[in-house]
């Protein structure tokens, strides 16, 4: 996910169809082209003319045109609830709250009446400039800010109409106040929501709905408000796709190739077949091309127990180990490779003063979300409905339609909530809802007429592939004299993660894939005669976004390497930041400025504490951390983390807390265990045991602060991500010396 | 046939006596309040109070709980201490994706059962097995703080 993909619209779902179809045969291609071609719909967006409505005390700002029908995503009840239907995925980062919040701002409701469920996966609820409905590049709220508050307006000024016709005035003199339409002066009529809301949502939707102007008139956006899905998570009610409950419903497990693409070639399922509760065995198309076999049962248990007693024969590709590829990318990463950036004299780092000369590994990571894969698919005859907690639902429609030969119109995607997800439920290729869907249909062929629940085990996701790539980075710094950049030079080596993918026309461009440079190429400091070239070896492991994506190890990069370059010019880290950062990057200043103040940068560090801090943009946003650690006996103890974000209006303060904190947490769990290695292409890792997450016990003191700004708001789920590994590695440093460069971190090695 | 006592009502599942309780609750009697994570007693996702203990459900066979007081997530609503627990979750705004919580209200809860005014290090012991992805461990510990004082 990336801002290019704004370029995409509707062409995602089209190559979806086509690029998928083509790896299948050319009668599936045939269907999904022809199917892509019904299912587009129409390409919606907002106008960015700023024509002014100007009504009553309803302050109006840019009025967009309102081309969402209300209907579609707000419901009235007659005890005056409203239901926002959401677009997105909840799945913790608080879009029910915070997107519902921004439907009330402008539908003037009364907040305690509001719930939010999710949408149907449609055409009219896609992202507004990307074309496909998805959840990701932290786009939730900037992508819904003009969209849902216009929804709100709409829907209001619907009620007004109404109000109007029933009491026979013009809409001048009607007004709202909180979920009640008044009529001003004359009989000064009352009525709530609730009472019109049925004659309001008969009639056309408004041209034009202005929204409100002037942040000084929100009552709801920037409040700290809770969430409105807190109950039924405390209690055990909140439904997720593995909790789904169907009449006659069978769970399956899957057998999946020890290598990737590799194939069953021989099955002995005598003994399975005889665990109490087993249902069939039977074999199944897996993955890039692979087959596996599914045990379909009772419950998971016994699914489980039987494919324990399964004995396959494997066909396999020859697999790869991560310790020969980490070899070979280290001598690629010697040469030059396809340029990204090419300025000024290649030659600057040579002729420097002094160099810098550093190179960083990073492995390869599993979202390792606390919900397992799963997806539960009910297929009948000409329609089949599907249950899942997906990033992306109609690029998942779309999928699932071909998989079962089906049109798209006849798949109906039902999203529940998700147990995390961090880009592993985004999947161009939809794997885990295709495969389920695979499945029900041997159950089809095989006389078994049953909605099915397909569930991984947690080795099965975490061996699953997907993951964010493994990366080698080397970079010259040259220094002139006073320690100030003079040259860079720089070389990424990783997988692309968009090609071969509908993704790849608008995210590699000359070859190079946007995801694995950002954060290097767009760089905010001034650092001249900079050379960057990136080198994508195919491999055979499944790559994938991994919250923050590229972000996660080009941050590291540059901002270990701007920490050391301070150093050698014996600067204080964010004087010398500061030094290089033009009055084009003031964000980056004011945030660099507040977690400055915060976290009392200028007293000295408490007694054994290294000091380290680092900011980084993604996802429109600027977010900074300064940690404090201590080292001891090799291990890292990070006790405090200050943060500072400016992520322009802060719709919600305290899921902006939450998700910073959120974002530190997962970031600092890659960084200090976060590895997923293979030998002979099987991965090595399959549960929390060998490949650990930070708890309780090592979550350091945290406190979050907000730039005030009244922008439109920018990303706030992956921000915090990038910037806290390097900042450990810079404090980590500070307290030792030790310049860490591979990850995750390791100063035994 | 297999006999449980499950928040405090006499219940029974057909099932092999070696099947964790997880899968009775969630696959034979519907209660899927209480989640699976790991399949291992390395999440804690799954986490229930087994005569008033907290217990990983996914390495308890059903045979090793018969004649047991089982509690689950679905009881704490009306469990004085789960009540305030879960009043508290919500009061600091814990929950992101929510799936980890059903665990981390039953080990919250078994704390603050054994002990009225837990210290940092008894919640570090109480919570570190309940593993939470969105990293809600600040505004955890806040709640249980805040539960402990509601409590009295």
């Amino acid at each position: 996910m990336h801002r290019l993909l704004t370029e995409a619209g509707n062409g995602i779902i089209e190559s979806l169809s086509s690029e998928r179809a083509r790896r299948l045969s050319r009668r599936d291609f045939l269907k999904a082209t022809g199917m892509a071609g019904g299912g587009l719909m129409l390409a919606i967006g907002l106008p960015a003319d700023g024509g002014r409505g100007g009504r009553l005390a309803h302050a109006q700002q840019a009025t967009a045109k309102a081309p969402y029908p209300p209907a579609a995503f707000i419901r009235i009840g007659t005890d005056d609830s409203i239901t926002v239907l959401i677009n997105k995925l909840e799945f913790g980062q608080g879009v029910f709250t915070s997107m519902a919040m921004l439907v009330a701002e402008d539908l003037d409701c009364d907040w305690s009446k509001v719930r939010a469920q999710h949408a149907p996966a449609a055409q009219v609820y896609a992202h507004p400039s990307f074309g496909i409905q998805m959840t990701g590049g932290s786009e939730s709220i900037s992508s819904s800010w003009q969209q849902y508050r216009t929804i709100g307006a709409s829907a209001r000024l619907m009620l007004i109409q109404a109000a109007a016709k029933q009491w026979g005035v013009s809409t001048e003199r009607i007004d709202t106040r909180s979920g009640m339409v008044i009529e001003i002066g004359g009989q000064k009529r009352r009525a709530s929501y609730g009472s019109l809301a049925e004659a309001a949502m008969q009639l056309p939707a408004p041209a034009r709905a202005g929204i409100k102007a002037d942040p000084k008139d929100f009552e709801i956006i920037g409040k700290p408000t809770r969430r409105i899905d807190s109950r039924e998570k405390v209690n055990g009610s909140a439904e997720f796709a593995i909790d789904k409950k169907l009449p006659g419903l069978r769970v399956a497990v899957v057998a999946r190739p020890p290598v990737f693409g590799g194939r069953m070639a021989k099955l002995d399922a005598e003994k399975a077949k005889a665990v109490k509760g087993v249902v069939a065995v039977l074999p199944v198309q897996v993955d890039r091309g692979g087959i596996g076999v599914a045990v379909i049962a009772d419950g998971y248990w016994p699914a489980k127990q039987a494919r324990d007693l399964l004995t396959i024969e494997w066909a396999l590709p020859i697999g790869i180990t991560t310790t020969e590829q980490l070899a070979q990318y280290r001598q690629l990463a010697q040469q030059p490779g396809l340029p990204a950036r090419r300025e000024g004299d290649a030659n600057a780092v040579a002729a420097a003063a002094r160099r810098i000369d550093a190179e960083f590994t990073f492995p390869y990571l599993a979202h390792a979300a606390m919900e397992p894969l799963n997806c539960v698919v009910d297929l009948q005859a000409e329609k089949m409905t599907v249950w899942c907690g997906s990033q992306f639902q109609t690029v998942d429609q779309v999928l699932a339609a071909t998989a079962a030969g089906l049109k798209q119109e006849q798949v109906e995607i039902v999203t529940t909530f998700a147990g995390g997800g961090f880009g592993r439920r985004a999947n161009p290729n939809a794997d885990y809802v295709v495969e389920a869907v695979r499945v029900a249909r041997e159950m089809k062929k095989a006389g078994i007429d049953a909605p099915v629940k397909v569930i991984w085990s947690r080795e099965d996701d975490m061996k699953g592939g997907y993951y964010r790539p493994l990366h080698v980075h080397r970079v010259s710094v040259g220094l002139d004299d006073k320690g100030m950049p003079a040259g860079w030079q720089h070389v990424i080596v990783g997988q692309s993660i968009t090609k071969g993918s509908a993704f790849e026309k608008y995210m590699v461009k000359d070859g190079v894939d946007v995801t694995m440079t950002e954060g290097v190429v767009d760089t905010p400091y001034r650092l001249p005669n900079m050379q960057l070239s990136v080198h994508h070896p195919e491999v055979n492991v499944p790559v994938l976004w991994w919250r923050s994506v590229g972000h996660t190890h080009t941050a590291f990069v540059m901002e270990t390497l701007i920490d050391e370059m301070a150093a050698a010019a014996k600067q204080d880290p964010i004087a010398y930041r500061l030094a290089l950062l033009d009055s084009k990057h003031l964000r980056h200043r004011a945030v660099l400025a507040l977690v400055r103040e915060k976290s009392g940068w200028d007293k000295s560090a408490p007694k054994g504490y290294g000091r380290g801090v680092a900011v980084h943009e993604s996802f429109g946003s600027v977010c900074a951390h300064v940690v404090e650690v201590s080292v001891d006996n090799k291990r890292i103890r990070v006790h405090r983390v200050t943060s500072a974000i400016d992520c322009g209006t802060a719709v919600n303060p305290l899921t902006i807390e939450a998700q910073v904190q959120s974002a530190m947490v997962y970031g600092l769990s890659a960084a200090l265990y976060g590895k997923i290695t293979l030998a002979n292409g099987r991965v090595e890792q399959g549960n929390f045991t060998d490949y650990p997450v930070v708890r309780i016990d090592e979550m350091p003191q945290m406190s979050v602060h907000i730039v005030p700004s009244t922008a439109a708001p920018t990303g706030v789920g992956e921000p915090g991500t990038p910037p806290i590994a390097p900042a450990v590695a810079n404090a980590v440093a500070a307290a030792t010396g030790k310049r860490l460069r591979n990850l995750p971190f390791d100063l035994a090695a | 046939m297999i006999e449980l006592n499950i928040n405090g009502r006499a219940m029974t599942v057909d099932a092999d006596p070696s099947t964790p309780l997880l899968w009775a609750l969630r696959d034979d009697l519907g209660l899927t309040g209480t989640k699976f994570g790991c399949g291992i007693a390395a999440c804690g996702a799954c986490t229930v109070h087994v005569d008033g203990q907290p217990k990983r459900a996914c390495v308890t066979p059903v045979s090793s709980v018969v004649g047991a007081r089982i509690t689950t997530i679905e009881a704490m609503e009306t469990d004085r201490v789960g009540r305030a627990v879960q009043d508290a979750w919500i009061r600091n705004d814990v929950v992101q994706c929510g799936y980890c919580q059903s665990g981390q209200v039953m080990a919250a809860t078994a704390l603050l059962k054994d002990k009225k005014n837990p210290s940092d290090r008894d919640i570090d012991e109480a919570m570190t097995g309940i593993a939470c992805r969105c990293g809600t461990y600040a505004r955890i510990r806040a709640a249980i703080k805040d539960a402990a004082k509601s409590l009295g």
